[in-house]
Parts: structure tokens; sequence; C-alpha cells
């Protein structure tokens, strides 16, 4: 079974990933899914009411709002990098978490590189499919190399303002 | 000034550690130059022509003496012995190897400086009134609130992966030093009717291959809002700037294209949507204020007899303070401006013995402070009068005193093709050409203020779309030549300059300048300024002196 970097209780590790990612023009298999909002969209009904986990890809220029009603029967939004510059999932993923209260996994998929962990983490990611052979130590480590940050995140890390007042 | 604490400190050592850690992969060939370049660029280091080349942030122009004698050091060290201060009040060592940047990086953080942003499509080092803290007349000290932006913008999660590069300037005098109209985003501190603080937000402003002046998108923004309101802005512009073309990603472009009314529309719902959670609180705020608060200054007459005395010996004294020495809020001080564009030198340069006389000074007569400005020039904020003389002797003595600020050979330039492997013409020599022809301060002087910028190319970063003389290098079949506009603006008067005529081959910029001005003195009105009588006569006269020949 493929594999997918998984933060979980504050620590990286490598685990099973029970869904397949399914392109458009692809039948969809049976078990879990990853497909895209078009689809989900036209087919999401019938796919959860077949009683299996379904997650969805949003490409970058697709808005998190497209899925705001929706959030509680997905399990999975997989947030596309087309290149590791595209920073617009950054944003998807804050407002999945922060304005949609989304609690599933939000995984980051495409040109995934160690260099965006620490941002990553800090907007809510939660799962990660490296595109550059990284493995869950070297994103302990890209998570761990500053000691302080001067926002607040989506993640639980108190800003240098909070820390200065305490 | 703003002292970084432990927190600020050991930030800048992890930065400083991660780049380390990201060269040594390069240089074992763990990280392609593909994979390396956003890394680098994120640390202000371009590979240019001859060398890379490090882009060191100075954050809202201020250093302190201890800062810019290791700026001096650094280049002794690691390269030619001299450094260019930017329009972007930043400071660029352009002989530097791979190797050293991380010695280097550590050597800066070592006196709490960085190169985090100076590059790359994220928040970039943010500008503020060199003037600030000394004028009289600012609202509030602009770097109160440059600080908590550079701050709020170091390694933003959700903003460091934008459409394209980003910069915001802060001003609080009604006289704009930061040109902010021309940033992606400027901020004027205004006070509104109940007497509160607040800001006018400008967006969409920018040079470069297209160019506009900033759409005020709000009048008043409560003062304690601005993290939040930023980020409204930049989470918009995130999501809709365009990525599929590099020449159009900059946030002007979006705003031209939605129209500023729709743009400032989704600002404000996203803005109320998103609350106040990412706003400082007040004590943040406080804290970082007290570390601008004024102090020790002594209790003096406004006028120095020992200054007024000197003057009257001293010509060059006189000149000096007539160009280079501004008011000060508090009587018997003075603003010195330290001209870093003596005749025939390339503007923005010092060598390290002119940064330490700076830092001398500063230490001396200066408060221990130093800015540097949007023209490339440095200033020593608050200097007695009583000591005017004296600071301006050694300033002399180290061609720093020059006295031009303002005037026409007060040119702003890029590194142009000498240096920058985006350039398509040289603007350095330009700069010097046209520096030689105006070399008698007399002329100088009766020809009053006059901005000329130099870019040497499209990208524009010598601002050629704002002087009151532009002039852009262009390539035509393999050659240099020039293109000049007039009237343009940086200024509380903002504008984007209107071409002259076709582009001039480089050996007749100079002589073209001069012709212009020559237009100038003879169709001005009163006290009119270059600016005022180009945009009272039009293009007009000015076109028919320089292309007379070609008729």
């Amino acid at each position: 079974m493929p594999t997918r970097i998984r933060l979980q209780d504050g620590g990286f590790s490598l685990v099973e990933d029970p869904f397949t990612a399914v392109a458009d023009d692809l039948q969809v298999p049976p078990g879990d899914v990853i497909i895209s909002l078009t689809r989900f969209q036209a087919e999401g009904e019938r796919l959860l009411s077949e009683g299996r986990a379904v997650g969805v890809r949003l490409e970058s220029d697709e808005g998190a709002e497209a899925l705001a009603y929706d959030l509680p029967r997905i399990a999975v939004v997989a947030l596309a990098f087309p290149k590791y510059r595209d920073g617009r999932a950054y944003t998807s993923a804050r407002l999945l978490r922060e304005r949609y209260g989304f609690k599933g996994e939000v995984r980051a998929v495409g040109d995934v590189l160690r260099e965006q962990a620490g941002f990553m983490l800090r907007c809510g990611f939660d799962a990660f499919e490296p595109a550059d052979g990284s493995s869950p130590e070297d994103w302990e480590r890209a998570t761990q190399r500053f000691r302080h940050v001067y926002q607040r995140g989506t993640d639980a890390r108190a800003p240098a303002f909070e820390e200065r007042g305490q | 000034m703003y002292q970084y604490d432990a927190i600020d400190k050991d930030f800048l050592a992890d930065r400083s550690a991660e780049f380390r850690g990201q060269v040594a992969r390069r240089l074992a060939g763990e990280l392609s130059e593909d994979q390396f370049k956003p890394l680098r660029l994120m640390n202000g280091l371009y590979l240019q022509l001859h060398a890379y080349m490090l882009r060191i942030a100075i954050p809202y122009g201020s250093l302190n003496p201890t800062q810019m004698r290791k700026l001096a050091e650094i280049s002794r060290t690691y390269d030619k012995g001299y450094g260019h201060f930017t329009t972007r009040t930043n400071l660029q060592f352009h002989w530097i190897k791979l190797k050293d940047a991380p010695d280097i990086l550590d050597a800066l953080a070592s006196v709490d400086m960085h190169a985090i942003q100076t590059s790359g499509n994220c928040i970039r080092n943010v500008t503020a009134d060199p003037y600030a803290g000394a004028t009289a007349e600012e609202l509030d000290d602009p770097r109160v609130w440059a600080e908590a932006i550079r701050q709020w913008s170091t390694v933003h999660p959700e903003f460091s992966w934008l459409p394209r590069k980003f910069k915001i300037a802060v001003t609080a005098s009604v006289k704009d030093r930061t040109a902010a109209r021309v940033h992606d985003i400027g901020l004027a501190i205004r006070r509104g009717r109940d007497g509160a603080l607040g800001f006018e937000v400008m967006v969409g402003g920018g040079l470069g291959r297209t160019p506009y002046v900033g759409s005020t998108i709000r009048e008043f923004l409560p003062a304690k809002r601005l993290v939040s309101y930023l980020e409204a802005i930049l989470r918009v512009y995130n999501r809709l700037g365009r990525r599929d073309n590099s020449n159009k990603a900059r946030i002007k472009i979006l705003v031209a294209t939605l129209g500023a009314e729709e743009f400032a529309r989704q600002v404000e719902a996203e803005w109320e949507k998103a609350g106040d959670a990412s706003d400082l609180p007040d004590t943040e705020l406080a804290r970082i204020r007290a570390a601008f608060a004024p102090t020790r200054f002594e209790t003096l007459t406004a006028r120095s007899e020992a200054f007024e005395a000197a003057k009257a010996t001293s010509p060059a004294l006189a000149r000096f303070a007539r160009n280079n020495l501004k008011p000060h809020k508090q009587p018997g001080y003075g603003i010195v401006e330290v001209s870093l564009k003596a005749i025939g030198a390339t503007p923005g340069d010092a060598n390290a013995e002119q940064m330490e006389v700076v830092a001398d000074l500063a230490e001396r007569y200066g408060q221990g402070d130093i800015r540097v400005t949007h023209e490339q020039n440095l200033v020593l904020p608050h200097v007695k009068l009583d000591d005017v003389a004296a600071v301006h002797a050694a300033l002399a003595a180290a061609e720093l005193a020059t006295p031009n600020m303002g005037l026409v050979s007060d040119i702003i330039a890029c590194p142009g093709l000498d240096y920058c492997a985006l350039a398509n013409a040289r603007a350095i020599p330009i700069a010097q050409h046209i520096a030689e022809r105006f070399a008698d301060p007399d002329r100088a002087e009766a020809v009053g203020e006059l901005k000329i910028k130099i870019s040497g190319c499209i990208n524009a970063c010598g601002h050629h779309h704002i002087g009151h003389i532009g002039i852009l290098g262009v390539d035509k079949k393999g050659e240099e030549f020039y293109q000049l506009t007039l009237g343009g603006s940086g200024a509380e008067d903002a504008a984007v300059g209107q071409m002259l005529g076709p582009a001039l081959p480089a050996n007749r910029v100079a002589e073209a300048v001069d012709q212009l001005v020559e237009v100038y003195l003879r169709e001005r009105q009163g006290e009119e300024r270059f600016l005022d009588t180009f945009r009272r006569t039009g293009v007009s006269p000015f076109k028919e002196a320089v292309y007379a020949d070609a008729h």
C-alpha cells in the first residue's frame, strides 16, 4: 500500500494510505478514494452513500468555499501544489481549519518539498506526499528549525507577541 | 531605536543555521540550482553577471553604528571593500562567494541584521520615512508600525509564496519621502476626526513594466487593526493574483483588472470574516513604541551662534547647510543628509572607510542613529546645530558632503549592466556623465529641485517612471539607448512620467538633460520647480529643444 507522512500528536510518521487518488478519466475503484471537486459535485452523493470514505482534491485555483457545506462528510481535502512556488494552498488550508472548522485530514500533494514543511504545518496541513523523497525525520527537523514564530497560525504555537507578554 | 530581544536574536540564529544547511546541501550536490534558487533568494542571494550578490535588509532604513561598522567589516572581508545602498534602503554586496554566504549571515546576525526576504515572492523590507522621529511634520513615528510589519511579515506561514514580490511603505508626514504611492501597499498615518490614529491605505502602486500610482482603498483604518487588514489584502492577492505570467503577477495588475472599488470590496469582506485574531495586542504595540521613544535631546535655543558664525566664514558649510541640512522637531537640532552622490561616483556606493566615518559621526554627534533613504543617501537624523560644522568637515574629508540633496546631481541609478544580469544598458556611467555636466554647484542650486532617476531595464529598480526626468536603458540591436520621460514623481504628488520622444544614444543623454534644464530655466515662473514648470507647459517645449536637430 502507498504511504504518506502524517502528523499525529505532534510527531511525523510514515503511515499507510488507504485512499486511492482517482483521475477524472478513470473509473472509481472500490474503497476509499480522493476525487476532483468536479467529480465530487457530480458523484459525491452516490459515493458517500456507498459507505466509503471520500476525499476531495482542490486544485490551487479552486477555493475552499466550494466545499464549505460538505466538509463534515469529507475525510480528506488534498490541496494541490502544481509548483512548490504556488502558495494558494496555504490560504486554502487556513480557511479550511479556521473558517470552516474542518477536522479531517488536510493533505499536501503535488510539488511538495521539505522546505515548505514549516509553512504547511502552521497553516493546518497534517498529511504530506513529498516529491523530494524526504522522510518523516526530515519533516520533523524542518519544522523544528525556528524556536519562535511571529504570527498566530492554525497550529498551537504562541507567537512572539504572546511569549513576550508572559 | 528598536533593540532585538532574545526572541528576535534566536530567530536570526535559527534562520542562519537553516541557510547554512541549505548551502551545504547545494555545495554537496544534494540540491540542484533549480531547487536551491528559491531558498537562496529568500535569503537575499542572487546570481549576477560576475558573482553572487547578497542583499542585506536594513529594516525601514534604520542602522546603528555597530551595524554600520559590521557592514564595513564584511565588505572588506568578503567583498571588494564597498557596498551599494539601494532604492529599497537595503545594502548590496556584489562580489560574494556562495561558500562565504553562511558566515556573512552569521556575522550579520551578531549585530541583529539579516538578509531575510530581501528577494523572492514574499513581503520585502518595509520602507519608512528616513526622517522618522526627527521631523516635526509627522503625526506619529512610522518606525513603530514598520517594525510591527517587519515582525508580522517575517517567515509568514501563509504569505511567503505570493504571486510576486510585495513591498510596503509607511509614511506619517504630508511630505512623502517613501514613495508610498508606488508601493504594493502604501500606508499614510492619519488622525481620525476624534483624534485617533489610523492609516490611509493605498494599494496597487508600482513601477516596473507597467507603472501605476496606487489607489486609496480605505481612507481611515484604525491603527490597531493594521495587521488584520494587511492579512486581508494579502489573502485576496494570494488567491487571485496571476501566477501564469510573472510580468502580470504584481498586485497592481490585480487591482487594475478588478478595479480599485471591487478590490476594496473583496478586502473588506475578507477582513470582516477574519476578525481581529491576527492583530497585535496593545501591550506589544506599546513595547515597540517605547523602543522608539525620543531620548537624550538637550534643551537648546533654535539658533546656534557657533553654527551661524561658522557658516559666515565658510561658504562650503553654508552651501551644505542650504542643501543638506533639514529642520528638526527639536530646537537647536538638525537632520543632516549624507550624500552618496559625489560627482563622478556611483550613486549609492559607499566604501568601508566611508561607512566607518558615518558610524563614528553617528556615535559622536548623532545619538547613534543612521538612516538610509530610498534616494540612496544616508541621514544623521539628530545632530546638534552646534556640531554641524564638525560633522560637515568630517564628511567632506570622506567625500560624503556633496551639497546636492534633491538637486540635479542627486541621481538615483540602479546597478545596471555593469553588474546586473537583467539590465539592457548601463545606468551608472549615465549618472556620472550628468553629474559631471552639472558639477558647478552654483548652477545646480540655481536649477533647484530636480530628481533624475535611471534604470538599466524595464524592471525599473532605478525608479525612472517617477523621476522628474526619468531615464530608461533599452537595447536597440545590441546598442545601449535611453528613453527619457518627464514629469514623474514618487512624492505626495505621485505621477508616472510621460515619454519625451525617441530613445537617445548614450552620448546624447547628458546633453539632452542639459537642454531640458535650459528650457526649464527659460520657461519657469516664480518659484516653480522643474516638475511644476513641466506640468504647466506640457512636453512640447522640452521635446522641441531635445529633438531640434532631428527636424
